[in-house]
């Protein structure tokens, strides 16, 4: 089980309005 | 701290997910960070559905603190909405499973505003203050509801 970040922030925050559904936003610099 | 099924659980019960990395993609990082006043890394934002900020957790945590901050932002967020039952029931959660994370004393105090502002009930506030007698007497948050005694 993990976090599935997703990378298309622009797209994430139109479906978070269209979901009514609360975003997380993660600013990293760890290891991918 | 992201690894840990607790966490996982409730990134993905409560959010959509979403990253930008400083050197994967610094165009990104550049854009959004100037949007959301995020220079620093790791930097966590929790937003609303029209993309406001409620919430952030800057700099590493130990894993239960930072699953309590998460967990408290959301819960506030619940608060400013006015979902006043649910946000009790969010705050409780923090300190009766999280009972030793730094924002637990914070928990109890919104938990029984939350109350006071549900039921209209002065006493919740009393119940609160008198919770900080037991526990968490040298917080902050303590002396904040002492009031309310």
């Amino acid at each position: 089980m993990e976090i599935k970040f997703r990378h298309d922030v622009d797209n994430v925050l139109k479906e978070a309005k269209k979901q009514n559904k609360p975003v997380l936003l993660d600013f990293s610099a760890a290891p991918m | 701290m992201w690894p840990d099924e607790r966490v996982v659980k409730f990134v993905n019960d409560n959010f959509i997910p979403a990253r930008v990395h400083v050197k994967e993609d610094p165009e990104a990082f550049k854009k959004f960070g100037e949007k959301y006043n995020a220079h620093w890394t790791p930097t966590v934002l929790e937003l609303d559905p029209n993309g406001e900020e409620f919430y952030r957790v800057e700099g590493f945590l130990p894993l239960e603190d930072f699953l309590a901050q998460l967990m408290l932002g959301r819960a506030h967020m619940d608060f400013k909405q006015g979902k006043w039952d649910e946000a009790e029931k969010k705050f409780r959660e923090i300190y009766e499973k999280l009972p030793n994370a730094d924002a637990a004393p914070e928990a109890l105090y919104w938990a029984g505003v939350s109350r006071y502002k549900g039921k209209n009930d002065a006493v919740a506030l009393k119940e609160t203050a008198r919770a900080f007698q037991t526990r968490y007497k040298d917080s902050s948050w303590a002396k904040k509801a002492s009031i309310w005694a």
